[in-house]
């Protein structure tokens, strides 16, 4: 039957804010860790040694082509087996970190391909080292038109967090979860789970549209 | 206790996984292409209504988590009278999540083919449902086919999800497994091999083979 309780809606939003911080901060540290992991996984393709760059290949190819709840639940169970202990929040921000490393390290590889040739010849006409000609030359040419895949993924782990509720991580699907299995109610809280993670990603995409159209015209690209 | 030994004894339940996980697969994917291709032309209507009813349903889906989503179709879907069977709602969950994501790629594609195609149809009488049928879809299916391929590797991702709802699929005869044995290691990571090997030497070769055959059809190979 349909029976929409607001009392109790209203009831359990206090725990739904609080867990909704905490979505927000896996998503955050998450992200912050592809952002990092990524571009080595996109710098160790460039290298001379042509075993690397298969090796890294193949590896973010196996990260993007496996679940990510089951990565999850390997990075949070196969810890102990060797004697390492991690926390559900560890295990999670690795996991889902490793995950959109690969994913983020395709948008640097695409964005580093997209430097002019000239650049790279420049530098070495230069004499310029390796480390700077990635950090003052190349990089900063290929930042901008990867900005657009960054904010996309940057929405993708936002909306990938619930995830974590499978290893505990007190976040809103397991908030949703908590309140569904004590109360018997199911059809509140996880309604309001879906309106809460519309309500932040419907505008997050939004902006990065916009901010999207905004680098196209500083580029020149259209 | 060596692997090749963990392997032969609970090979029987990763095989059943593995079929389920299949059986999930293809259901979902059917499901996905039907759904973005209704609601990727319906996103395409010159009735407003129509639009706005594709919008909604492509932003819903793509703006929450498959994971809320599977949850809801399982848990408060029965609360309005439709129950589905754990099986059913699994790659229903799954088959609309990603149909939204197939539906842009659909509009997108259509929108690619040149407007030459549109006024040459429509110079030789065409009628609409003939347009689209032998000259735009086509041309447009040719131009989605990579990123479909990205999706169908998505699509296997997502159907591990439908283990929470304790559907028997592969992720969860991991789990079952990691339960009796307590060797992690070996529980998820041969599940882990078992998705890339069907990601990577079955669905990525045949998206490709596929693009190969299309390209050729079309006269673009």
């Amino acid at each position: 039957m349909f029976d929409w309780r607001w009392d109790f809606a209203f009831e359990i939003l206090p725990r739904f804010l609080q867990a909704m911080l905490n979505t927000l901060a896996a998503a955050g540290v998450g992200y912050g860790i592809a952002v990092v992991l990524g571009l080595v996984f996109a710098l160790a393709q460039r290298t001379p040694s042509r075993i690397v760059t298969i090796v890294v290949r193949e590896c973010v190819e196996f990260i993007r082509s496996t679940p990510l709840v089951l990565q999850i639940f390997f990075v949070f169970f196969v810890g102990p087996q060797f004697g390492i202990r991690l926390s559900p929040w560890v295990a999670g921000m690795i996991a889902i970190g490793l995950h959109y490393s690969a994913y983020l390290s395709e948008v640097y590889r695409g964005g580093l391909d997209s430097v002019p040739k000239g650049q790279w010849e420049a530098c070495t006409a230069l004499n310029l080292s390796t480390t700077k000609t990635y950090f003052r030359v190349i990089i900063p040419q290929a930042l901008p038109p990867s900005l657009a895949g960054m904010g996309n993924y940057l929405v993708g782990i936002f909306k990938d967090t619930p995830m974590l509720s499978v290893i505990g991580v007190a976040e809103l699907m397991q908030a949703a979860n908590g309140i569904g299995g004590s109360h018997y109610r199911y059809l509140e809280p996880y309604t309001m789970v879906g309106i809460i993670f519309l309500a932040i990603s419907l505008p997050a995409a939004g902006l990065i549209r916009v901010f999207e159209a905004w680098m196209r015209k500083k580029l020149g690209m259209n | 206790m060596s692997y090749w030994e963990f392997l032969a004894q609970n090979a029987p339940r990763y095989l059943d996984g593995t079929l389920v996980t299949i059986a999930q697969f293809f259901l979902s994917a059917t499901l996905a292409i039907l759904v973005a291709l209704t609601a990727g032309l319906m996103k395409m209507s010159r009735n407003a209504a129509v639009r706005w009813t594709a919008g909604t349903y492509i932003e819903i889906f793509r703006g929450t988590s498959l994971l809320i989503q599977l949850y809801w179709i399982f848990f408060v879907l029965p609360l309005f009278g439709l129950t589905l069977d754990k099986f059913y709602a699994g790659f229903v969950a799954v088959g609309l999540n990603l149909g939204a994501y197939g539906a842009e790629l659909v509009r997108g594609g259509i929108q690619s083919v040149p407007k030459g195609q549109w006024e040459a149809a429509y110079a030789i009488s065409m009628s609409p449902a003939k347009r689209m049928y032998r000259i735009i879809l086509p041309q447009a299916f040719l131009n989605m086919l990579p990123p479909w391929g990205n999706l169908m590797i998505e699509l296997l991702k997502a159907t591990a999800l439908v283990s929470l709802i304790s559907v028997t699929d592969l992720m969860f005869e991991a789990k079952q497994i990691n339960g009796s044995t307590f060797l992690s290691a070996q529980a998820f990571g041969t599940a882990l091999i078992i998705y890339y090997i069907f990601a990577r030497l079955i669905v990525t070769p045949f998206m490709r083979w596929l693009e190969r055959v299309m390209a050729r059809k079309m006269g673009r190979a």
